[in-house]
């Protein structure tokens, strides 16, 4: 670190001043969608959310404080991982860009800072950091979700551009995204992970058709999308052809500190804390239902509160001992692992304590709908993201060097069986 | 583990090489049979390596090695979990820290420079089993009587309690429940010897009968035990945490390099995709513990206001996970893990006993939820 960096102190002093000043109270309709009741919610709710997303990121831009760590040629600050943790303790209570940190800012900020070309650090960096650019991550293929390296999209070279088709899903937001991040095959005769290349595409490109998935809880913001003969400049692809698979590694990577800890989001807590079931709210719903001081209430109450507040120490610690290298980059599924089971077991705590009331309810009343509906949903938490069973693999394998899963898929791609003939 | 600073990491070291030298698995079991689990002398020992002065003002005779005692204190508890170490470490730091915040200048300068020098012993008869509330149920009531005070009563499941040390115990007095410090050795002091779930923690049934000590046994102001009982839990709450952690990350090392070692049907036991999910569930259950252990020592340790949320936080979880990953440990060694030669059991018996004795997880998680619902919760 250099000598002339304002402290984390100062700077943190800064930010208190600045967000007072500019940013409005938390919006109590953003974020957490995976837990709520968004049957209710209008159809261009998303829409609108993004739309004050953008504001609100140049906001930031304006003041100072967007891309706290990203180098300053690129538009960003030019501080470090400790200035823009002190910036996020700053921000509870306060109304941020929260829907658009993944996917604009990890992974696909944090993989354009890693691979890209100095043009296309240039071309887009400013323009995320000032609102300007929302993106998706194309990764996902309805063939399979865990298996990233099964992807099916191809992309054939034509002289210096690409030709893509295929189909991604499980992207966020792609509806009000302006670029994707994609990951396509480019050379099926190679074997299944050599013969990947990642791109980023106009989300608006001729022949990118977006469908919104509807969750069970209403949420509309997942979508599945149909690429048909779109063209891709050579110049728009992300690290070298062929080495795809080097630039998914850390794409996953990024994806699993979207529970906390990466340097380059900014977020007044982690998802799990956000959330409706933890503690205090879940304190609100007993105190509606007039059971609050029962024992049994308390002590759910006490466990799922508990279960927040470890998740935060996890969290703060796991980042620490990464950055100082005294864990590897892996340990960061465990904080997916245990923010994924964590969340479950808050959403049933909040089903236990509303009883009935869980289950049938007024239409209109959002607390009740939210505990029903995010219960229906409650396994999104422990698959989105990546799924628990891939955050196991990755913590005994990776971390602890157990034995690898005997493969199935050596050899070419296009010979790996994909079904059961 | 919890060593941060070069300072904490020589005392971690320092700690590290005296228990396995005097502490080894071979040690703990015949000290099982043994009428005293620890020798005056070995604890002496360890206070000189300043297991005793840590929670102590450096006015009192005390001193830190961090400046947050109870984060140092974390560092020996962990190797204590790790060692299942015998020795009156909960207690001894508990009624230190009681004695260096709110004991009188006689108390501070004869009985907690006793303890502080490993001289004497000390044991904290905790007044409630209950994490919640302050016990509506006193075991024992204090008469005035001229210059002295009478003590009446029993109290169940105190720790260590021997002739050369001391008991904090909180008794029902005319101005409110009150803590005061006995000489064990006091006529009246009567013991009963318990059995425990650990091998080397010694426990007593503690009767008073007609114990007469002087009024200047009173620590503290008359009235303060429920206020300084509940501080008092938050401090032995962060120790017992520690210990924990501690046995779960010795139990879980044995199991991992089981899980490569032991072959099944041709294969390492390492290699089932059902066990390798099992021990990374144990893992992030260690890490998970070994944080919120380290976070609630720091606000404890601090005095910060959102400390008793972290430290019961820290009790509701690994009250219930540190053992449940030890049993787990246990099923995936299969049936040499029930067996007492093994060695996996000391630390099931450790961490089952630290997370039932002040408390159990669901009195803790009661005890966070009561916080949640009032202001002093949603600050945290």
């Amino acid at each position: 670190m250099s000598a002339d960096l304002i402290s984390v102190e100062e700077f943190a002093a800064n930010a208190k001043a600045w967000i007072a000043a500019h940013l409005p109270p938390t919006d109590p309709t953003a974020g957490h969608f995976f837990f709520t009741d968004a049957s209710q919610l209008p159809d261009d709710h998303d829409l609108t959310r993004i739309s004050r997303c953008r504001e609100l990121q140049r906001m930031l831009f304006d003041g100072g404080f967007a891309g706290i760590c990203v180098p300053k040629e690129y538009g960003g600050q030019g501080l470090t991982s400790a200035h823009q943790f002190a910036f996020n303790s700053e921000l509870r209570g306060y109304d941020y860009p929260l829907e658009i940190q993944a996917s604009t800012f990890i992974p696909c900020m944090a993989l354009l800072l890693e691979f890209g070309t100095l043009e296309q650090k240039l071309r887009h960096i400013p323009k995320m950091l000032r609102g300007e650019e929302v993106w998706a991550q194309f990764l996902s293929e309805p063939s399979g979700g865990s298996d990233a390296a099964g992807a099916m999209t191809t992309a054939l070279r034509d002289g210096e551009q690409w030709l893509l088709n295929g189909s991604k899903i499980w992207t966020t937001g792609a509806f009000c995204s302006d670029w994707a991040m994609c990951l396509a095959r480019t050379n099926s005769g190679a074997e299944k992970h050599r013969g990947l290349t990642v791109f980023s595409i106009p989300i608006r490109s001729p022949g990118v058709e977006i469908h919104r998935i509807e969750l069970l809880n209403g949420s509309k913001e997942f979508c599945q999308e149909f690429l048909t003969d779109v063209v891709v400049d050579d110049r728009d692809r992300v690290g070298d052809v062929d080495a795809g698979w080097t630039v998914v590694t850390r794409w996953l990577h990024h994806e699993r500190t979207i529970a906390g800890g990466s340097p380059y989001v900014t977020s007044a807590g982690s998802r799990a804390d956000a959330a409706p079931n933890d503690g205090p709210q879940l304190a609100e719903l007993a105190r509606a239902l007039g059971t609050l001081d029962d024992a049994r209430t308390l002590e759910l109450i006490g466990e799922a509160r508990a279960l927040s507040l470890v998740t935060d120490a996890l969290i703060e610690s796991v980042t620490a001992k990464m950055q100082a290298g005294s864990l590897p980059h892996h340990a960061a599924a465990m904080l997916r692992l245990f923010s994924g089971t964590g969340n479950v077991r808050k959403t049933s705590i909040a089903m236990e304590l509303a009883g009935d009331a869980g289950v049938v309810w007024s239409p209109g009343d959002v607390q009740r709908g939210g505990v029903a509906l995010g219960y229906l949903v409650r396994q999104a938490s422990c698959i989105g993201g990546g799924t628990t069973e891939m955050a196991r693999n990755v913590i005994s394998e990776r971390l602890l060097g157990m034995p690898r899963e005997v493969r199935a898929d050596g050899g070419p791609f296009r010979d790996v069986p994909r079904g059961p003939n | 583990m919890f060593a941060d600073t070069p300072d904490q990491q020589l005392f971690e070291a320092g700690t590290r090489r005296f228990l396995e030298a005097n502490f080894p698995v071979s040690r703990i079991r015949e000290l099982a049979d043994a009428p005293t689990a620890f020798e005056p002398t070995v604890w002496r020992e360890g206070a000189a390596l300043g297991w005793t002065t840590l929670l102590v003002p450096d006015e009192a005779g005390g001193g830190s090695i961090s400046g947050n005692g109870l984060a140092d204190v974390l560092i020996v508890a962990s190797l204590f979990g790790q060692h299942a170490a015998p020795g009156p470490l909960l207690g001894t730091n508990v009624v230190a820290a009681a004695l260096g915040r709110w004991g009188s200048t006689e108390q501070q300068t004869g009985p907690l420079a006793e303890i502080v020098a490993g001289e004497s012993v000390a044991a904290w008869a905790h007044a409630s089993t209950r994490g919640l509330r302050p016990s509506s149920r006193v075991g024992v009531t204090a008469t005035p009587s001229g210059s002295t005070v009478v003590l009446r009563g029993r109290l169940g499941s105190v720790e260590s309690a021997s002739d050369t040390g001391y008991l904090l115990l909180t008794a029902d007095a005319p101005q409110g429940r009150t803590q005061f410090l006995v000489a064990v050795a006091t006529v009246g002091v009567q013991l009963s010897a318990l059995r425990s779930i650990d091998l080397t923690r010694r426990f007593y049934d503690v009767i008073l009968d007609d114990v007469v000590v002087p009024v200047a046994a009173q620590v503290g102001e008359a009235g303060s035990a429920d206020e300084h009982d509940a501080d008092l839990l938050d401090i032995v709450a962060a120790m017992l945490l520690g210990e924990m952690v501690g046995a779960i990350d010795r139990a879980f090392t044995m199991t991992l390099e089981w899980t490569f070692n032991r072959y099944s049907f041709g294969r390492p036991l390492g290699s089932y995709q059902e066990i390798k999910h099992r021990v990374a569930d144990m893992r992030t259950h260690l890490e998970a513990g070994e944080a919120v252990a380290a976070r609630a020592a720091r606000a404890v340790g601090t005095g910060a206001q959102d400390a008793r949320s972290w430290v019961s936080a820290g009790m509701t979880y690994l009250g219930h996970h540190a053992p449940e990953v030890i049993q787990d440990c246990i099923q995936l060694h299969g049936g040499i893990g029930v067996t007492y030669d093994h060695d996996l059991h000391l630390f099931l018996r450790r961490a089952t006993l630290d997370a039932q004795l002040f408390g159990s997880p669901s009195d803790f998680a009661q005890r966070l939820g009561l916080l949640v619902s009032t202001a002093e919760g949603a600050m945290a």
